[in-house]
């Protein structure tokens, strides 16, 4: 018992010796969440960096034995087709990340744009687009989803497609609200009374100022989107069989109920990058909230 | 030679289901090149919106508003060719854009004039370092950015400069300092200044011209010292009451009774008979539309007496 002040002191001891680069940091990012959320954000994206380096076997080589259970040889076990499973998940990175991204990045472009476009010119224009965005808002994700990626064929390709099509709607009523509240500010109205033209206006003007705010949900919708592509492949509407993706490993250890191996790691997989770009997002969020300011102040490291 | 010329201005502000609301019910006014005119009234009254009005900003319900001998069309979509009229808004924090240099919005109004003087030499004129280019807005105090947002205006070479209560959201010891220079930054480069505040000795000390606006309508305009030291109108009379004045005799500034009426319901006849202490009878039935004075105390002789026959 009376080691536990020890270590404490320990503790604050090598907290107060941090790194001067780590010192630097604004206050939001030294909050314990945050950091724990770049490091494994980092990590994932190193690990789809260099799977061929890290991974042990091929990702589709059926040699080993089948369903063999963890320990040394291969940590995260085989599964039913003798495939190795840690490098599976570490190839799969390679598919799930980058296409999250990808799909994260196109829905704040068309969103954003819609959005911006909508909120902007106004009348017909809005009432088109926001019409739109509440179809897609009035359908359960998931189904919607679920139907465009059985009506395109199930492929990977088709399944970002999909989450697409359901994924802007949020993007462009956020960005409508932020441009409709930024459009008025009388800095804008200088503008175009200087000669502004309405697209220099957007991009000088208006965007800079509603960046912020579709960037921290941009980031929380990571984790979101990850699920909903990995849903698809779960529901074996994205990738084909042979291909490491994390949704359709969990899927196939779902033949193999007694085995937990087999889903529990893609399973963990998803969770840690789902939580690490959740807590990334919500660090972003403080950092650009001055109102939060006090409160991260309190808890950073 | 009339610069700008407003007449019979009418500005309407329509929300859905209600009637629509008549900010500027009929004002009229000029400005030459080189005057600086004064607007002055109570808040609510119109002012803003009549200064938006002749930017473009509002659509126009009746009236015209002329400048330089062309009709000012509304800011629309399209591109803006019009920059001889630029504005300073009333509001310094959301004058500038906060994710810019103080120096490259400068830059944006010396684009429109195409000269050749840089956006330092522009806060040098008014009166701040030159290495404030590279400031961005919170990094100012609300008088340094009003001083950024003139800066920027004049930059354009404008014509017509109209200031929108430039002054009203700077503390006391800025503002008669802000107005000054407006004024003179703009008598220097020979353009008009419309100037806005419901402060009128701020107003008397930079304008030459005092308009005097209530509900929407224009009550009395004349030279600024003929304003100041002989008001005609019951209304000016009372706003020059309402000024404090450090006596040392403990004078009290008297009260105007009242409220502006809802704009949206504006009393027959005389607009300001319910609060006008000199109110008669025709004041409750027909409404004074003459000048300089709208008020029937100074109705020209052969208007009382048609007025007497009804």
């Amino acid at each position: 018992m009376s080691q536990l002040p020890l270590a404490v002191k320990r503790l604050s001891v090598t907290v107060k010796r941090l790194p001067a680069a780590l010192r630097r940091l604004p206050e939001a990012w030294r909050r314990p969440q945050a950091v724990a959320g770049a490091v494994v954000a980092l990590a994932w994206l190193l690990v789809a960096a260099a799977a061929p380096l890290l991974a042990p076997y091929d990702p589709l080589a059926q040699e080993l034995p089948r369903l063999a259970e963890p320990g040394p040889g291969h940590w995260f076990g085989t599964d039913q087709l003798g495939r190795d499973i840690l490098s599976r998940v570490l190839y799969g990175a390679r598919v799930s990340i980058p296409l999250t991204l990808l799909l994260v990045a196109l829905s704040v472009l068309i969103g954003g744009f819609l959005g911006g476009v909508a909120g902007y010119f106004g009348r017909w224009a809005d009432e088109v687009i926001m019409r739109f965005a509440d179809l897609v808002f009035a359908f359960p994700t998931i189904i919607l989803a679920m139907v465009v990626a059985a009506a395109l064929g199930a492929s990977l390709t088709n399944a970002v497609l999909a989450v697409l099509v359901v994924a802007w709607a949020s993007y462009a009523r956020v960005g409508r609200g932020l441009v409709l509240a930024v459009r008025e500010r009388e800095f804008v109205l200088s503008g175009r009374l200087l000669g502004f033209s309405v697209w220099r206006s957007l991009r000088v003007d208006v965007l800079p100022n509603v960046v912020g705010p579709v960037l921290v949900l941009a980031t929380l919708d990571m984790g979101t989107a990850l699920l909903l592509l990995s849903g698809l492949s779960f529901l074996g509407l994205g990738a084909k069989p042979p291909s490491a993706e994390w949704g359709a490993m969990v899927a196939s250890g779902m033949e193999v109920f007694d085995s937990w191996w087999v889903a529990t790691f893609p399973g963990l997989a998803i969770l840690t990058v789902v939580l690490a770009f959740n807590f990334l997002g919500d660090t972003l969020r403080d950092a650009l909230d001055p109102r939060t300011a006090r409160a991260v102040k309190e808890r950073a490291l | 030679m009339t610069l700008l010329s407003i007449a019979d201005l009418v500005v309407e502000h329509r929300s859905p289901g209600q009637p629509p609301v008549r900010a500027v019910a009929g004002a009229g006014l000029t400005v030459a090149a080189g005057e600086v005119v004064g607007l002055v009234g109570e808040s609510g009254c119109g002012k803003s919106t009549l200064a938006r009005a002749v930017c473009g900003l509002h659509n126009v319900a009746g009236g015209s508003i002329t400048f330089e001998g062309r009709p000012v069309t509304p800011l629309g979509l399209r591109r803006r060719a019009l920059t001889g009229i630029q504005m300073v808004f009333q509001d310094p924090y959301s004058s500038l854009n906060p994710r810019r240099r103080a120096g490259d919005q400068i830059a944006d109004g010396l684009r429109v004039s195409g000269d050749s003087v840089t956006p330092a030499d522009l806060l040098e004129r008014v009166g701040l370092p030159r290495s404030f280019t590279h400031r961005h807005p919170h990094e100012l105090s609300g008088g340094q950015r009003q001083r950024v947002a003139i800066a920027r205006a004049l930059a354009a070479r404008p014509r017509l400069l109209i200031g929108d209560e430039p002054i009203s959201a700077l503390d006391a010891s800025a503002q008669s300092q802000v107005a000054t220079l407006m004024r003179d930054l703009a008598v220097d480069s020979g353009a008009g200044l419309l100037f806005i505040s419901h402060d009128l000795s701020v107003v008397r000390l930079i304008a030459d011209r005092i308009a005097v606006m209530y509900l929407g309508k224009i009550v009395e305009i004349g030279d600024t010292a003929s304003v100041w030291d002989a008001p005609q109108h019951p209304y000016t009379q009372a706003l020059l009451r309402a000024i404090p004045h450090p006596d040392g005799l403990g004078t009290l500034p008297a009260e105007l009774p009242g409220d502006v009426p809802d704009p949206a319901d504006p009393p027959p006849g005389c607009r300001f008979h319910p609060r006008c202490p000199h109110a008669m009878d025709i004041c409750r039935v027909q409404e004074p539309d003459f000048g300089p004075a709208a008020c029937w105390l100074h109705a020209p002789s052969d208007l009382t007496e048609q007025s007497a026959k009804v």
